[in-house]
């Protein structure tokens, strides 16, 4: 009888702490919703749809988000676009070409280039990259979304090389086989068998990736300018939504309308994050399966 | 309905009651608790501007005077004045003159408000050691901070595209730029927005058509970096560079005096921390926090 109980009461605990992050993330959603939803009441969500973000101001504050989500939408874009073919091509090149020597070189150093903290990414951007691009594009400032892009795609693509080669090391050896016996070559079978039978894992991949790349705050803030302006160029300065919560929460008076306004920032970045997460679990599940 | 009312009125005037007695026990064991009868307790409140400078002069004042507390909040320049007023606070720290409505309620109050200045502001002008540029007027600084100029050829230097650098909008520098030089415009859409002085450093170090502002503490670490701009009030007038000596005498227009205002003239234990802030330990903790000395 004791015994029962006891099995009883550890698998209790167990069961806590494996629910505590799902409370957790209910806990967030209700708490931003919370702070956001005033936002709803006064001054009402028309003020969100505006193209300008100026929270402190003598004449009118503005707290449209469009400069904010199209900053954030170019910044991920160019990022993505940087990651997928250095971090596949990296991939494939660990888990299918590299000799065993490289590859414990290789891997070592992209596991320690997913632990370099934001900061010091950011801050080499700032000195190094940010005056490499202003010289190389001759542009009057390298403070642009391509100089956070870039950092960002330093910061995903770790992620993108770990999960992906995983993904193409667990293609059965007799895919390969087969192709290599009907005459193909090497790298044939990579991009014709090898690849696309790991496409769903290389996918998701991606979108872990871009997740970490919507989400990340201080590298960006360093070096994209945070000018609140719209725009499709990579050559020109953009403000992200990450780095607008950043840099204005810390000084934003409690309760106040701005402080409600970081509050849906904040919101349409979760659902983003939530969004992403959701498909990139979908589509790891189809390739388990298969 | 009635008789509930008054049992009503009844119980709030004895809960009142209660509580002002418990008060004044309260108000005087503390008083009791000082057997030298020093007061051992100072509050500072107001301008968030000044919360950094003060938090450090309350930091060097405790570690030498270990029985003493200092509690230093911010909230703003008015918000400082309202407690002063209201007798909820022994120093108020203000980056701004007392209005005269304010005057006016103090003497209906007959408390008598103080003012000594304990620091100066003063923001310098930035841009890249190449721009020929030296000094611009204030209406000039204030056409390329709000977009109106947006070439340096217009203001006699080379014919590039003005960068306009600032700090992020949380940052009390922000806020006074603004007022003293915008006179309460927006900023332009598009002026970069940096996130720590540094940064600005870094940048029109870097960019030959850039310009920013910083603290003049900072600016002035950064000599060889940057070039630091002269400044004319209006047309006629010289133009200043700033310095400690040209912010002091308020010859140069972007600098401001930081107050803090008391009641009547300082005494005891208040007494001696203004004391200690206006030394040259407390002068000192002035330049390192990027302020400009009185003293």
């Amino acid at each position: 009888m004791k015994a029962v109980w006891k099995e009883k009461t550890i698998k209790l605990m167990l069961f806590s702490m494996a629910s505590t992050s799902i409370l957790i993330v209910i806990g967030i959603f209700v708490f931003v919703g919370k702070e956001a939803g005033q936002f709803a009441i006064e001054p009402g969500l028309k003020e969100l749809l505006g193209s300008r973000w100026i929270p402190v101001s003598f004449q009118k504050e503005s707290f449209g988000l469009l400069p904010l989500i199209t900053g954030s939408l170019l910044v991920t874009a160019l990022a993505t676009s940087l990651t997928i073919p250095f971090g596949v091509g990296a991939a494939v090149y660990i888990s299918e070409l590299a000799r065993p020597t490289e590859r414990e070189i290789l891997k070592p150093f992209i596991e320690i280039l997913a632990g370099i903290p934001s900061v010091v990414i950011g801050f080499f951007g700032l000195v190094v990259l940010v005056p490499l691009i202003k010289a190389g594009f001759k542009l009057s400032t390298g403070l642009t979304a391509l100089a956070g892009a870039v950092l960002l795609a330093l910061m995903a693509i770790p992620t993108v090389v770990s999960i992906s080669e995983d993904a193409i090391r667990s293609v059965p050896a007799s895919y390969k086989a087969a192709s290599l016996a009907l005459g193909a070559s090497k790298i044939q079978t990579i991009w014709k068998v090898t690849v696309p039978a790991a496409l769903p894992g290389i996918i998701a991949a991606i979108m872990l990736g871009i997740g970490r790349v919507i989400g990340e705050t201080m590298a960006v803030m360093m070096v994209t300018g945070n000018a609140a302006v719209i725009t499709a160029s990579p050559f020109e300065s953009v403000r992200t939504m990450t780095a607008t919560i950043a840099a204005e929460m810390g000084e934003v008076a409690f309760g106040s309308i701005h402080y409600r306004a970081l509050f849906c920032v904040g919101i349409v970045l979760l659902l983003a994050t939530f969004v992403l997460n959701i498909i990139a679990q979908k589509v790891l599940k189809k390739y388990r399966m298969g | 309905m009635n008789q509930k009312a008054k049992t009503y009125t009844g119980q709030t005037i004895f809960s009142t009651v209660t509580a002002f007695t418990a008060l004044i026990l309260i108000c005087g064991c503390s008083r009791q608790d000082n057997v030298d009868g020093e007061q051992r307790f100072i509050t500072i409140k107001g301008s968030d501007t000044m919360v950094h400078l003060v938090s450090n002069w309350a930091e060097d004042f405790m570690r030498r005077n270990p029985d003493i507390e200092v509690s230093v909040t911010g909230g703003g320049s008015g918000t400082g004045i309202a407690a002063l007023l209201n007798g909820t606070t022994n120093i108020c720290a203000a980056s701004r003159k007392i209005k005269k409505k304010e005057l006016d309620l103090a003497l209906q109050k007959s408390i008598h408000a103080n003012e000594i200045a304990v620091a100066r502001d003063g923001i310098a002008v930035v841009l890249h050691p190449d721009n020929p540029v030296t000094e611009l007027t204030l209406e000039q600084l204030s056409g390329i901070f709000t977009g109106r100029s947006l070439r340096w050829r217009d203001l006699g230097g080379n014919d590039e595209e003005i960068e306009v650098l600032s700090r992020e909008s949380s940052s009390g520098t922000y806020v006074f730029f603004q007022e003293m030089v915008l006179k309460k415009q927006d900023y332009k859409q598009d002026a970069k927005l940096l996130p720590a002085t540094s940064a600005i450093i870094q940048s029109v170090s870097t960019d030959k058509s850039s310009i920013g502002y910083v603290g003049l503490g900072y600016a002035l670490a950064a000599k060889d970096k940057v070039k630091i701009l002269a400044v004319k009030t209006d047309d006629k007038s010289p133009a200043v560079m700033p310095s400690d000596d040209t912010v002091k005498s308020g010859r140069y227009p972007i600098a401001r005096p930081l107050y803090f205002y008391l009641n009547g003239e300082p005494k005891g234990t208040v007494k001696t921390f203004i004391d200690f802030c206006l030394s040259t330990e407390g002068q000192a903790v002035v330049t390192d926090t990027g302020y400009v000395a009185v003293r």
